[in-house]
């Protein structure tokens, strides 16, 4: 890393500058000084910029912030790797991204974080934090040393996509969280209702003869869940919901005062299941797309707040994981390069404002990682450059070309998008420029 | 891609025969109509056609089958072409070869056709989307997703027996509809057909979500269901389905859903029993009734012959012009 006095100093000029942290919202200036925002708007005193970038016409806003990242490294580097993902989370515009423990190894002791920031580090081109399992190798049974993983740098816990096995260890594990303010992030899916299925249970799966996972694996799952919220106290975020009826109950938990929050990830906004007519293995994800009556659901929490961010739950595969009949291949979407794009098509459909969009990718996961006082997903004076520079009204095709990730296992591909980064910076640093 | 883009060409002939959904009525028909002139065929003591001599047919099947190879083979080898059959057990892909490593190792053996039987929903899909553009896939039962050469043998020998005007037949499918592919290609196929009425009857573990989407009356009581039916069509139930959390035991199943000569009575006084096979004497039905003169069970077996001729004959672009062939 080059030391924070060395950084060239940039100024960003003419540009949109959106800060929702701040209120910001006019076209001015930009300035950043070894690493750190150092003025909107006027310069101090002594500054001299080595570089300036041109961004009329173009979005300045706080580099987004991504809460479920899969980078593949350590132990599926067939897939991605940390230099690929963090790479091509810098050309999407991604300056914070969030890990979840399902690595191999699993992130279950002090020393797989350090692995992965270790890694982080020499590729240099965005944050990553952690979450640490939430069980011992995820088994759902023993506790992880959850003090040590925090003191290591995790952000939260999870047991990633896996069961625990049962109700009294999940009260313990949210109980030992509790004790050391650790925030636990929740894959609400009942494992005996999902059964191993593959598509949302309803007219499609039914035709199709797909097994099927009912609306009610998450339901049942977050009903059980907020009771144990609310009798451990710990602080809780469901992850990537799903049904209609599963945001109304986290609205309501937040109406009545638990400390819950909840995300959407961008491919549920846009796909249901009916996009898996004829098999589509790039359509098959978990928790699975659902109908439409729980899209829009989604889309008016995403507008409310009820979901507070809009995340791309990233998960690359090789091109094999998908050549399978359906319920072989491997679920996931491969997200990271089409996240910003996704978020800001909301606007053309008029569900949100152009600071509502940012707002949803920056500050409001940093405050479910409890990153916002470090000035995570802000442009806050004297805090950590990570900026990003956008044409809102590029647009571009999503083919193997325009992807950035190693993971191509996109259900958008060829669709036409809006909103291309020009630049990313991060802590300062020029991690990402547009050539051509 | 639709099923209608995979498995039609461009001139809406067959291409590969992978599900019932989408085809039209004329198509159906037309498989009816060719199956037809073949069943002469399996009648005569010359058996054979050289419609497909020199072709290499592949029987595919991932998942064991006795009745669906067999007749099968036998409608390939009355079509004159070479068969090769491939029983690939879990076992064998559990060493590491994937399906589509399967499948380009066959290839490079000049095969013609795939038959192609296989545990998982959309098995046959995905082998069509990647064979060479001059090989041919047919379902031979794609996990709970269709077995369309079963339900068109189903409704060849509905038109046998009933004639060819489905308009004014009640049928009724009976049994595990939710873990049944040939429910699901039949329930296609008899709506395609404009059957009068399709009812499907079980118990509520038994119905898959949102059934009546399919185009069907769902009822869950037995005797309302096959009252004034003209066709029962019985499906299999598997054995360890009665002893999870879907049933509670054989014993209640046939007690509630057992078919018996007193309940058949329910039934028009002319109503054909059908069942794709294996049957569970004494589970889905009583054997007076399999065996007795309603029953057109066997009728079916020896149609699937005939049925299977069709459909490969007309997937290789050999639509057959009668049983008399040349032979």
């Amino acid at each position: 890393m080059i030391p924070l006095r060395k950084r060239a100093a940039y100024v960003i000029r003419g540009g949109r500058v959106i800060d929702p942290a701040n209120n910001i919202d006019s076209t001015t200036d930009l300035y950043v000084q070894r690493g750190k925002i150092v003025g909107i708007g006027t310069a101090p005193d002594d500054y001299t910029a080595d570089h300036e970038i041109h961004a009329q016409g173009m979005v300045v806003c706080p580099g987004l912030v991504d809460l479920s990242t899969r980078l593949r490294e350590p132990g599926n580097e067939h897939k991605a790797t940390i230099e690929s993902e963090t790479r091509a989370a810098a050309a999407g515009g991604i300056t914070t991204l969030c890990c979840p423990p399902d690595t191999y190894p699993i992130i279950d002791t002090p020393a797989v974080v350090e692995l992965i920031r270790h890694r982080t580090e020499q590729a240099g081109f965005a944050r990553v934090v952690t979450l640490g399992a939430l069980t011992k190798e995820l088994k759902g049974e023993r506790l992880t040393e959850a003090a040590a993983l925090k003191q290591a740098g995790c952000v939260g816990l999870s047991n990633a996509l896996l069961p625990l096995s049962n109700t009294q260890v999940q009260r313990r594990a949210y109980e030992y969280a509790a004790t050391f303010d650790i925030t636990v992030f929740i894959h609400a899916e009942d494992f005996w209702l999902a059964n191993g299925g593959c598509a949302h249970e309803g007219a499609i799966s039914t035709r199709m003869g797909l097994p099927a996972i009912p609306a009610a694996a998450e339901t049942a799952a977050v009903a059980r869940d907020l009771a144990l919220i609310e009798q451990t106290g710990v602080r809780a975020h469901f992850c990537h919901l799903t049904t209609a009826r599963a945001v109304q109950m986290v609205a309501r938990a937040q109406y009545d005062g638990l400390p819950v929050s909840a995300d959407v990830a961008a491919p549920y906004l846009y796909l249901t299941d009916v996009d898996l007519v004829g098999f589509n293995a790039q359509c098959h994800v978990q928790p699975p797309l659902r109908g439409q009556h729980d899209r829009e659901a989604l889309r008016a929490g995403l507008a409310r707040g009820t979901l507070s961010a809009l995340c791309s739950d990233h998960q690359p595969h090789e091109a094999d994981a998908k050549l399978a009949p359906f319920i072989s291949t491997a679920p996931g979407i491969s997200g990271i390069d089409t996240l910003l794009s996704l978020g800001l098509r909301l606007i053309d459909e008029n569900l949100l404002t152009l600071p509502e969009v940012i707002e949803r990718m920056t500050l409001g996961p940093a405050r479910i990682l409890g990153l916002d006082q470090q000035g995570v997903g802000s442009l806050s004076i004297g805090k950590p450059a990570d900026i990003v520079v956008f044409d809102p009204n590029q647009t571009w095709r999503v083919n193997a070309t325009t992807l950035n990730s190693a993971g191509h296992n996109t259900p958008f591909m060829n669709w036409e998008l809006k909103g291309q980064v020009t630049h990313t910076l991060l802590g300062g640093k020029l991690v990402f420029q547009r050539k051509g | 891609m639709n099923h209608a883009e995979l498995q039609m060409d461009a001139q809406g002939r067959l291409r590969h025969f992978l599900t019932i959904e989408g085809l039209s009525r004329q198509l159906v028909t037309d498989i009816l109509d060719t199956a037809e002139s073949f069943s002469g065929v399996t009648e005569q003591t010359v058996k054979k056609v050289p419609l497909l001599r020199g072709k290499t047919i592949v029987n595919l099947f991932f998942e064991a089958s006795t009745r669906t190879r067999t007749t099968f083979e036998l409608a390939a080898k009355r079509l004159s072409a070479d068969v090769l059959n491939m029983n690939i057990s879990a076992s064998s892909t559990a060493k590491g070869e994937t399906l589509l490593d399967t499948l380009r190792n066959l290839e490079a053996m000049h095969v013609d056709m795939f038959v192609v039987r296989h545990a998982e929903s959309g098995a046959a899909h995905f082998i069509a989307q990647h064979v060479a553009p001059h090989v041919s896939v047919i379902n031979g039962g794609d996990g709970r997703h269709a077995h369309p050469t079963q339900a068109m043998l189903d409704m060849f020998t509905i038109r046998r027996v009933k004639g060819p005007d489905f308009g004014r037949l009640s049928i009724a499918i009976v049994g595990d509809l939710l873990h049944s592919r040939v429910a699901r290609s039949q329930i296609h196929a008899l709506n395609i057909l404009n059957a009068g009425e399709v009812r499907v009857v079980a118990p509520r573990t038994l119905i898959p979500a949102d059934a009546a989407s399919l185009g069907v009356h769902v009822y869950n009581n037995f005797e309302e269901g096959i009252r004034d039916v003209d066709v029962i069509m019985m499906l299999r139930l598997q054995r360890e389905r009665m002893q999870g959390a879907l049933l509670p035991s054989e014993h209640e199943y046939f007690r509630l859903f057992g078919l018996t000569e007193k309940r058949l009575a329910l039934a028009k006084p002319d109503v054909t029993v059908m069942h794709p096979g294996p049957i569970n004497r004494g589970v889905e039905m009583d054997s007076q009734v399999a065996d007795g003169p309603h029953s057109v069970i066997l009728a079916q077996v020896t149609h699937g012959i005939a049925v299977r001729m069709a459909v490969m004959s007309m997937a290789m672009g050999q639509k057959a012009q009668s049983g008399e062939g040349s032979a």
